[in-house]
């Protein structure tokens, strides 16, 4: 049998400043170094500062993955000699001497599988190393302290993973949690990275670290659990250690270093008292804890009547989720989440792409509304989609640059529809012994409008005219 | 002009225009010039004090408001950061470090128009009993030059002692504050852990120490406290005392207080002299209306292994910054990789520093840890327990701060053991978190003896009161420098 555990690193990128210090945790936009100050770089007579809105976050975190949270959290030293750690010491939490760390045991949801969480801690972040220099001999090592301090949430989980693509479908379903939650955006270039740890058939546990992706993780624990069957087959001894992937060969590599020997010495960080998170106060947070990914789905489909499937997707990614809550009426609700899952999603499914576009509610809203009301065709309702993205021109100037406005004036609509019977005298005779065809009509009529025609006026004029 | 002098006298001279603070910044610099040559109290010496000394007497003339100090000359142990100069815990390793801040008390006391005349002698980082583990060479004792000052914070205490500032800020672990006070004969307060913030004190034991005044008097401690005490955001283990003014009321005696005279603190080993001289400072509370009686702590016998146990931990992790790389002393990079550079910076610690960083890795780790670390955090909470339940019954606890004399500089530099006992009566104030003060009391034979009183958590503002008490029943001859 096959066990992988996680221990996913999520840095809470939407707080404003550091876990101890009032530098930006935002780091990203920073040159090298710019982004410290005497705490975060561990200077001589610095102490730390405890940001208590990250405790806050971390505990909503714990709250939504339902781990029990303790009345009192505590922070403790892991002491370590490591060039990225400005102090030679992290500042995390932990729970050997009692249940001190923001989250104890919780679960999620896997499809019908239940994954047990371990615990959720709350710590800082190490500096970046940068290395220069080709060869091994010429090359040195540049730390930027831009992310020291970083407020980091660590989630373990117990080793419940049997295969790869449930390490990845969980990992989908915790950012996407943990989108919707507001506290980070797992999008961004590193805030969410993982370890594993992997055995089979109750042998020795391997960890697995460097991980830069959640596609390469699926990857690293298919090649680990090959590697370890194939040594199992022949016999050969799988040892307790650390392996680094190999992110260019796509394999594991045998780190060779004594890190299970290392001994942490933790203790009471002494420079942050203990917070107290009663039930009074966990209480507040649960009421301040936005609508769960489950919750809006059951909302979108009773509700709204959207299909579970389109529900699914539309509550699943917070970004479409907003758009829909903030475009959404109770008349078009179905239209907006139409537009969103058959159209936007396409078009804006990367980070880079929802950062440039230009699309807002009111855009998805207007659209909506004008493919409702039969302003606009739903095909040409595409080409406007595009402009916005590009433009962000409101639709009404959208739809007359581009002259994508249905034509549903009837005496010009007759117009097309009297050449269109003229020019199809056949189709005419069989649309009248045979209704169902004549859609063959309307698409003529379509062709010539360049798809801009009312459909149902066309239909209906079409009608009228053979006399059916 | 007359340098042995009040800070409040100080401050009253300049206020009425008797002296300018000019004048008396120039004779503290002359004072420094002449004496520390043989005291070496002095690290560093601010080389701009006379000309902020002109602007504090040009604020004062043209009537500007003018912070509570008026220019009053200060020194600090130079483990307290102060903005754009030297601060190197009297280490190798922190040679050329530069402070870029300036910790919370010093920008308070800059505010307040203070002058820091320099900054001043250590053990190196605040590790020791006598200042003679500075790596830039001992302090002497003013009183008697063959002798040590005590220390941690010997630079501070020598330097009021022998004149060369009016008042200093020291820190104190186990004592630093209070042992070089009562070797040096003057008043050394340890407040409440968390009554002032310990922003840009470089760090030792964090958990128990705190920054302290060294002063002349009862009343110029009570006046420091006035100005860096308080809740600091910057320092989360600091406690809101309201700001309490600890200079109003002083004077209003111990009348029917309850004193404890603690047995294990006046045991085997001390010095006849202290234990006349502790006497007889029972006698003359009992005089005032105070009521002693002697009272036992189980625990104190084991707060020394568990004070040296903790602190080496805490330190073991504390220092463990100083890997040279961004800031430190010149010792190039190239041709290193991080382990070998920093196993080699490292070398620059000295020999006491070095003891208790082999200790402080020892100790917490796994497999010892419950022999050593947790067990001393186990003495450390039944002391506490054991002195809060004293201080249900007492006002106060009183012992004599060091239960011997000073000694000869070299005499138990090389014997930790012995040393470490010195330690016995302060550092129960150190793991328990309480407030202790050290009044100078006696002198034997040119020797001076200080009280050590304690009193419970956040009761600075009465054991002032009665520290102020007991300092009226005593004469003291002057300093011999
Ligand atoms: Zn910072």
């Amino acid at each position: 049998m096959t066990m992988i555990g996680l221990e996913i690193h999520c840095q809470l990128t939407n707080l404003n400043s550091k876990l101890f210090c009032s530098c930006k945790a935002n780091y990203r936009e920073f040159e090298i170094n710019e982004n410290i100050c005497p705490v975060c770089m561990g200077l001589p007579g610095s102490l730390p500062k405890l940001n208590q809105e990250a405790v806050k976050k971390a505990t909503i975190i714990a709250m939504a993955l339902n781990c029990t949270t303790p009345e009192k959290i505590a922070f403790f030293r892991k002491n370590y000699f490591y060039p990225d750690s400005p102090k030679n010491f992290q500042i995390t939490q932990l729970n050997i001497y009692g249940d001190t760390s923001v989250g104890g045991t919780g679960s999620v949801m896997v499809g019908d599988k239940k994954i047990r969480i371990t615990r959720i801690q709350l710590e800082e972040d190490p500096g970046r190393l940068i290395y220069e220099g080709s060869s091994s001999k010429n090359q040195i090592t540049l730390v930027d302290y831009n992310r020291a301090g970083t407020p980091l949430v660590e989630i373990v989980t117990e080793p419940d993973f049997e295969t790869p693509k449930e390490v990845r479908d969980f990992l989908n379903i915790l950012s996407d949690i943990l989108a919707n939650l507001g506290v980070a955006d797992p999008s961004l270039e590193g805030a969410m990275r993982a370890d594993a740890n992997v055995s089979i058939e109750g042998g020795k546990k391997v960890e697995i670290k460097n991980i830069g992706s959640f596609h390469d993780l699926e990857k690293a624990a298919h090649f680990e659990i090959t590697r370890q069957k194939s040594h199992h087959s022949r016999d050969i001894e799988i040892i307790q250690e650390t392996r680094h992937w190999d992110d260019k060969r796509k394999i594991t590599i045998s780190s060779r270093s004594k890190e299970e020997e290392l001994d942490y010495r933790y203790f009471l960080e002494g420079d942050i008292p203990w917070v107290k998170i009663d039930p009074e106060i966990q209480k507040k947070l649960q009421t301040e804890m936005p609508e769960s990914i489950s919750s809006k789905k059951q909302r979108y489909v009773s509700k709204y009547n959207i299909p579970a499937q389109v529900s699914d997707v539309l509550s699943s990614d917070k970004y479409y989720s907003d758009l829909f809550e903030e475009a959404h009426t109770e008349s078009n609700a179905k239209e907006v989440a139409n537009i969103i899952t058959t159209e936007l999603m396409g078009l804006v499914d990367t980070r880079e792409k929802r950062k440039a576009s230009k699309f807002t509610s009111t855009h998805l809203r207007d659209l909506a509304d004008a493919i409702q009301s039969g302003k606009v065709s739903r095909n040409s309702s595409k080409n406007a989609l595009h402009e916005i993205l590009k433009s962000g021109k409101d639709l009404s100037t959208v739809i007359s640059e581009l002259d994508l406005g249905n034509v549903s004036d009837e005496s010009e609509l007759s117009g097309f529809i009297t050449q269109v019977i003229s020019e199809e005298p056949q189709a005419v005779e069989q649309a009248k012994s045979n209704p169902q065809t004549i859609n063959y009509l309307v698409g003529k009529v379509m062709q010539k409008t360049k798809g801009k025609a009312d459909p149902v006026m066309t239909r209906d004029m079409l009608k009228k005219q053979i006399g059916v | 002009m007359n340098l042995n002098i009040s800070a409040l006298d100080y401050i009253q001279e300049v206020k009425t225009g008797n002296i300018s603070a000019e004048d008396f910044i120039a004779k503290t610099i002359e004072r420094i010039q002449s004496v520390d040559d043989k005291l070496h109290a002095f690290l560093s010496v601010n080389d701009d004090a006379i000309n902020q000394a002109r602007v504090i007497d040009k604020k004062i003339k043209s009537g500007e408001k003018v912070g509570d100090c008026f220019g009053m000359p200060i020194s600090v142990k130079d483990n307290m950061c102060i903005k754009d100069s030297k601060t190197t815990c009297a280490s190798k390793m922190l040679e050329n470090f530069i402070a870029p801040y300036d910790a919370t008390v010093i920008s308070k006391l800059k505010q307040q128009d203070a002058i820091f005349v320099g900054k001043v002698n250590m053990d190196e980082f605040a590790m020791g009993l006598t200042t003679e583990f500075s790596a830039y060479g001992p302090s002497k004792n003013p009183w008697n030059m063959e002798c040590v000052p005590g220390g941690s914070s010997g630079g501070s205490a020598v330097s009021v002692s022998a004149l060369e500032c009016v008042a200093s800020l020291g820190s104190d672990t186990g004592g630093s504050v209070r042992n070089p006070a009562s070797f040096c004969s003057t008043v050394g307060y340890k407040p409440t852990y968390g009554l002032i913030s310990r922003y840009g004190l470089i760090s030792y034991a964090n958990s128990i120490e705190q920054i302290g005044p060294l002063t002349r008097t009862v009343k110029d401690t009570a006046f420091m406290l006035n100005l860096i005490s308080g809740i600091d955001p910057n320092d989360n283990t600091t406690m809101d005392n309201k700001n309490e003014d600890y200079l109003s009321g002083i004077e209003s005696g111990i009348e029917g207080k309850k004193i404890g005279i603690v047995k294990e603190m006046m045991g085997e080993g001390i010095d006849p002299a202290v234990l006349t001289a502790t006497k007889d400072a029972i006698a003359k509370l009992e005089g005032l209306g105070a009521v002693c009686e002697e009272i036992s702590f189980d625990m104190v016998k084991y707060s020394v292994a568990a004070y040296y146990t903790i602190t080496a931990t805490e330190a073991g992790s504390n220092l463990a910054r100083y890997d040279n790389i961004r800031y430190g002393y010149d010792f190039p990079l190239e041709g290193y990789e991080f382990n070998s550079y920093i196993s080699k910076a490292r070398r620059n610690f000295g020999p006491e520093v070095t003891r208790r960083m082999i200790i402080g890795g020892f100790v917490p780790s796994a497999g010892h840890a419950g022999k050593y670390f947790l067990k001393a955090l186990k003495v450390k909470s039944k002391l506490t327990k054991e002195v809060n339940d004293a201080f249900k019954k007492f006002d106060f606890l009183i012992s004599p701060t060091v239960p011997i004399l000073p000694f000869k500089l070299g005499e138990k530099i090389d014997d930790p053991v012995s040393l470490f006992l010195v330690d016995i009566n302060t550092v129960t104030a150190n793991l328990t978190g309480k407030p202790a003060i050290s009044i100078p009391f006696a002198n034997s034979n040119g020797l001076p003896i200080g009280i050590q009183l304690m009193a419970d958590s956040m009761n600075d503002k009465s054991l002032l009161q009665a520290a102020y008490a007991l300092e009226q029943t005593v004469s003291l001859p002057e300093v011999p420098i």
